[in-house]
């Protein structure tokens, strides 16, 4: 079914089969096969238009893939209906996407805070209205992720008065609040006035050592050879080379990725 | 030139005419709006639906209040809508029907505006959690939009409070009418009219003030 090599053990917590997305004419992904294992950290690469969000954004269903599948934790998901000449369709239930979107994070270049709540409401917003915590326990939790972000005298200070890597933070603890089994990271730090990458990268990397799984896109290549245990290099909507960090990143086996590492000057290992 | 003698004692010796007046003129106008807020709010659902069809008829409905004047709605409704809904209607039934069916397509587009004022960032930011769209729009969407919201719809209602005037064309006793009235029995018209501009003035300055300390503690937070 998938032709990934799999040198790790253990069973995949999400994979894509040929994962397609298109909108209208234009073909953005042409079928991404996936492999993401517990504990995995998958830095993400390519130019800018490659698919690169629109692949995190169809993992928990923000856009609807229009081909392939996603499988979470061996769940397929979506109701697939096979016509007569053997063509799949497959359709979504907002439930069941409601429900992978609880299990799968997503922390977002722009944060998307929610401006009318305090830091601590804006954390504790999942585990009250998703995920039905009664509040003292969701605050009390709120104020624990908070903490874990370095944000712990906060607490009651509105996203508009905080940094923009602050609100970065906040986001991620937001996502972290909810104990989601993948994280996904789409450019967390290309918002940021540079001196205030190193604040997120440093949170970024600190739930590395946690063991969190996580997806991350990003132009900070070198970050991304410190983060990830693997590096997905996309380009015209395949994955053009794939591999370790050590691999992909040192011994780029194919053209157009070598093209790309020395195009990124920022790139020094 | 001569000179006109003003006498406005002539004219407020009828004061409990005109107190009905601004009674009655308060009572269309409360309810036109209760109603346009419910109304209002089913046209603005409609009007954002996935459905194109229904998004259809939230924007005939709207469309039509927009671009035709709001005294043909109320003589529509007084001679047309009793024999095509063969119903029997009084000035009041009629005036509140015209009033509250128009408000409810601007306030629908009050709530409209209010609500796709919010970026779309905020509903991703929501949905990535988990929500569903009801949940996202209750917790999250509406308490943003409601802030933006206060002021069109402040100016909404005090378009309904002076629109609420052409009910005296159906010999409904609100302000304007009760005014009519008291004109031709003191004939002085002149005095009349100043005094009525002037209630109309208070009474909105009096509210748009309220307004003013409501949309003030919303934006508090
Ligand atoms: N909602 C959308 N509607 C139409 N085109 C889109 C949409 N989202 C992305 N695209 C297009 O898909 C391509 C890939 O976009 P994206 O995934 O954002 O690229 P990247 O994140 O790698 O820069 C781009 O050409 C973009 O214009
Ligand atoms: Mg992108």
């Amino acid at each position: 079914m998938n032709d990934t090599p799999t040198p790790d053990t253990g069973a995949p917590i999400l994979r894509s089969v040929g994962l397609r997305k298109s909108f209208g004419s234009l073909d953005v992904l042409k079928g991404i096969d996936l492999d993401v294992k517990r504990g995995d950290r998958i830095a993400i690469i390519g130019g800018s238009g490659s698919g690169k969000s629109t692949l995190l954004r169809c993992l928990n269903f923000m856009e609807r893939p229009t081909g392939g599948q996603v499988i979470l934790d061996g769940e397929r998901i979506g109701d697939a209906r096979v016509a007569k000449d053997g063509s799949e369709t497959i359709t979504y239930r907002e439930r069941d996407l409601m429900a992978v979107r609880k299990r799968v994070g997503m922390v977002f270049q722009q944060f998307n805070l929610f401006p009318h709540m305090s830091t601590v409401e804006n954390v504790m917003e999942g585990l009250v209205t998703v995920l039905r915590r009664p509040k003292a326990e969701a605050r009390e939790r709120a104020a624990q992720e908070l903490a874990r972000v370095g944000l712990g005298d906060k607490l009651d200070v509105y996203p508009g008065r905080l940094s923009g890597g602050q609100q970065q933070r906040v986001a991620i603890a937001r996502a972290l609040a909810m104990d989601p089994e993948v994280l996904l990271f789409d450019e967390p730090t290309s918002s940021l006035d540079p001196e205030l990458v190193g604040e997120v990268l440093r949170t970024i990397l600190s739930l590395a050592e946690d063991g969190r799984t996580m997806l991350l896109v990003t132009h900070e290549l070198g970050f991304a050879y410190r983060f990830a245990t693997h590096v997905i290099y996309l380009s015209d909507g395949v994955v053009h080379e794939t591999g370790t960090a050590e691999e992909v990143f040192r011994n780029p086996q194919r053209d157009k990725t070598r093209a790309f590492i020395a195009r990124s000057s920022e790139f020094s290992l | 030139m001569q000179q006109y003698e003003w006498d406005f004692g002539a004219v407020l010796a009828y004061w409990p005419m005109l107190l009905q007046g601004l009674w009655g003129t308060v009572a269309i106008s409360v309810l036109a709006i209760i109603l346009g807020i419910l109304g209002g709010g089913l046209v603005a659902t409609l009007r954002m639906s996935r459905h194109t069809p229904l998004r259809v008829i939230g924007t005939i409905y709207v469309e039509f209040y927009r671009n035709t004047p709001g005294i043909v709605h109320f003589f529509w409704v007084y001679y047309a809508l009793p024999v095509v809904a063969n119903v029997n209607l009084g000035p009041l039934e009629a005036a509140i029907i015209a009033l509250a069916t128009q408000s409810s397509a601007f306030y629908a587009e009050v709530l409209r505006g209010g609500i796709q004022s919010i970026g779309k960032g905020q509903w991703e930011g929501a949905t990535a959690l988990g929500m569903s769209h009801t949940e996202a729009l209750r917790r999250i969407i509406v308490p943003q939009a409601a802030r933006r919201m206060v002021a069109p719809f402040v100016e909404r209602s005090f378009e309904i409070i002076k629109t609420s005037s052409l009910a005296s064309t159906l010999a409904y006793g609100e302000l304007l009418y009760q005014g009519m009235q008291v004109a031709s029995i003191t004939y002085r018209p002149l005095e009349t009219y100043t005094l009525l501009a002037l209630i109309y003035f208070l009474l909105l300055y009096l509210l748009s003030s309220l307004a003013k300390l409501a949309e003030d503690r919303l934006q508090e937070v």
